[in-house]
């Protein structure tokens, strides 16, 4: 058990590493995401000029939601991407096959190696937006500083969340041979489920209530909630316990549909 | 095919296809004198690219039209954000719904039709960082229009005519007298719209050549300015108006000739002339792109392969 844990703490720290080999791309993202912040923070500024208090958000409140949602967009990997790609490529070279019979877990590899790319770049592509939206805009920080933690906690669910959904994803591959369209629908999907785009809460009745449920939620407007100590007491427990929820279901089909494709790897005779 | 070679380590990836003998063509050998007459070698040369790989996505159609339907739904997100926008306000900035459909309209046909058309430039700091740039130079055809049509597909067709819907909605939801020079205006602000955001691409794209991992700062500029131009200059701080009208040529790609088409007031209270300033302006964004690349592709030393 201890020489297992080492080891998926050695492919997290490498993965770490690897990430943080791209600099120069690291600092073109930052200055992205920032250009990004500002622009769409000014669109919140306007809408709540127009409606103060819409969705129960106050306008420094609306404005910070822009700059959190844009700090976690990389780390949550929204747009899929992450071992995704990696993963895509071995598919295409058919190096998958000599994967699944590796003497480590398949899906445990790739998860550490997330936690790693995504601890990354929680830190490189995370701190300078909101730091950003602080000065420029007044970001609105936690107050408690316990809601720092939680938020952490709830980062992490996050990313448990994304890689669930993403290594569905993936091994849609086992059976299509190619998951870019399955990638592309998901990218469409989990942009707008996240709340990455507007807040869940002001979207029309049905689709509200829909998207509350759907595991993007727990992506982006879950702990973007925590951060604005929207959600506290019980409302911060049920929370957390929804992203746990969608990562154990999550990671339990993907643990399910992985048995599958290894046994139609078999058939196929690797 | 060390192109091939190059990208893919030893493998040849079966699903791509062969060069066309066209490229090879004695006709297009030959490096042709005179400013006309090389700008049309360089438009042939485009052309010849972009078909190959037009034909080799129509070998997959089925995925090519899946890729297409995402494209579509991908792209007009950003205007469904706008329409729930306004389930809570009838006004934003304000500006109605209809106004910013026109506004959405044209900047999005502009990045999508430059991106459809050059938007490919933007992995320049791949080829140069796989060697296969320097494939290009030796080829008997100009660089630029290589890269521009290297994985040219009409699936990127998906914004610009999405875009189209949303403007022809607009057009009609709008009450505007449509005068003919309102008509000429927009004419000429879409294909303006279009060479600005081109020149950006290609200018952006330009960075990688000392900077190979900046592909994404471009984004701020294309894909973020094209964000910026969805919504009314009034929603912004006059500061970054002045920035995008002054600096990088954004304004001009809708914001200040839909001042004039729409009867609005400019919130930085430039003269009129601005307003019909958009080709004058897309001109100068070539020259300032062309003049770039020129730098860039002098700088660069090659791969050493």
């Amino acid at each position: 058990m201890g020489s297992s844990a080492r080891l998926y703490l050695a492919i997290a720290r490498g993965s770490f590493r690897r990430y943080s080999t791209y600099r120069a791309a690291t600092l073109a993202g930052v200055f992205t995401n920032t250009v990004f912040g500002f622009i769409l923070a000014y669109t919140f500024l306007a809408l709540w000029r127009a409606r103060p208090g819409l969705g129960g958000y106050d306008t420094s409140q609306a404005v910070t939601y822009i700059w959190v949602s844009q700090s976690l967009l990389i780390t949550v990997a929204v747009w899929g991407g992450g071992f995704q790609d990696d993963v895509q490529e071995r598919f295409r070279t058919g190096d998958i096959a000599v994967d699944l019979y590796r003497p480590v877990d398949f899906l445990g590899w790739w998860l550490a190696a997330d936690l790693g790319r995504a601890g990354f770049q929680l830190l490189a592509r995370g701190l300078a937006p909101i730091t950003a939206g602080a000065i420029a805009f007044h970001a609105r920080m936690p107050h408690s500083p316990l809601t720092w933690p939680v938020f952490l906690l709830s980062v992490l669910l996050a990313v448990l969340v994304s890689f669930g959904l993403r290594y569905l994803v993936s091994l849609s591959g086992f059976w299509l041979h190619d998951s870019d369209g399955v990638r592309a629908v998901m990218l469409v999907v989990a942009m707008f489920f996240s709340g990455m785009l507007l807040p869940l809460g002001l979207f029309p009745d049905g689709l509200r209530q829909a998207a509350q449920v759907l595991p993007w939620a727990a992506l982006i407007q879950v702990p973007t909630d925590i951060f604005l100590e929207r959600s506290t007491g019980s409302a911060l427990l049920a929370g957390l316990g929804f992203q746990l929820a969608w990562a154990v279901v999550l990671l339990a089909l993907g643990r399910a549909a992985q048995l599958l494709a290894t046994r139609k790897v078999v058939v196929q005779g690797g | 095919m060390a192109e091939y070679l190059v990208e893919n380590g030893s493998s040849v990836r079966p699903e791509r296809p062969l060069e066309p003998e066209s490229l090879l063509e004695p006709e297009s050998l030959l490096e042709p004198q005179g400013r006309l007459e090389r700008l049309r070698w360089a438009l042939r040369s485009w052309q010849l690219s972009a078909a190959m790989w037009t034909r080799a996505a129509m070998a997959y159609r089925t995925s090519f039209v899946l890729m297409l339907g995402a494209n579509i739904m991908i792209t007009s997100l950003d205007f469904v954000v706008v329409i729930l926008m306004f389930q809570h306000t009838d006004r934003l900035g304000g500006w109605t719904l209809p106004e910013l459909g026109l506004l959405y309209g044209t900047s999005a046909f502009a990045l999508g039709m430059a991106d459809l058309l050059v938007g490919s430039v933007d992995a320049l700091g791949e080829r140069i960082r796989a060697g296969t740039l320097d494939v290009m130079l030796i080829r008997p055809a100009p660089a630029l229009s290589q890269v521009c049509a290297e994985r040219f597909t009409l699936r990127r067709l998906g914004r610009p005519a999405q875009a189209t819907v949303v403007l022809l909605w607009s057009v009609s939801a709008l009450r505007v007298d449509w005068s003919w020079d309102k008509v000429l205006l927009l004419a000429a602000l879409l294909v303006s719209g279009t060479v600005i955001f081109g020149a950006l691409f290609v200018g952006g794209a330009t960075l990688q050549f000392w900077w190979g991992e900046a592909k994404e700062l471009q984004n701020s500029f294309t894909y973020g300015g094209a964000t910026l131009l969805h919504y009314p200059p009034t929603v912004f701080a006059k500061e970054l108006v002045a920035g995008v009208t002054f600096g990088v040529p954004l304004a001009f790609v809708n914001w200040l000739p839909l001042l004039h088409i729409l009867g609005k007031p400019d919130p930085l209270g430039l003269p009129a002339a601005f307003q019909f300033a958009s080709p004058l302006a897309a001109a100068l964004s070539v020259l300032v792109a062309a003049l770039a690349w020129r730098a860039g592709l002098r700088a660069y030393r090659g791969a050493g392969n």
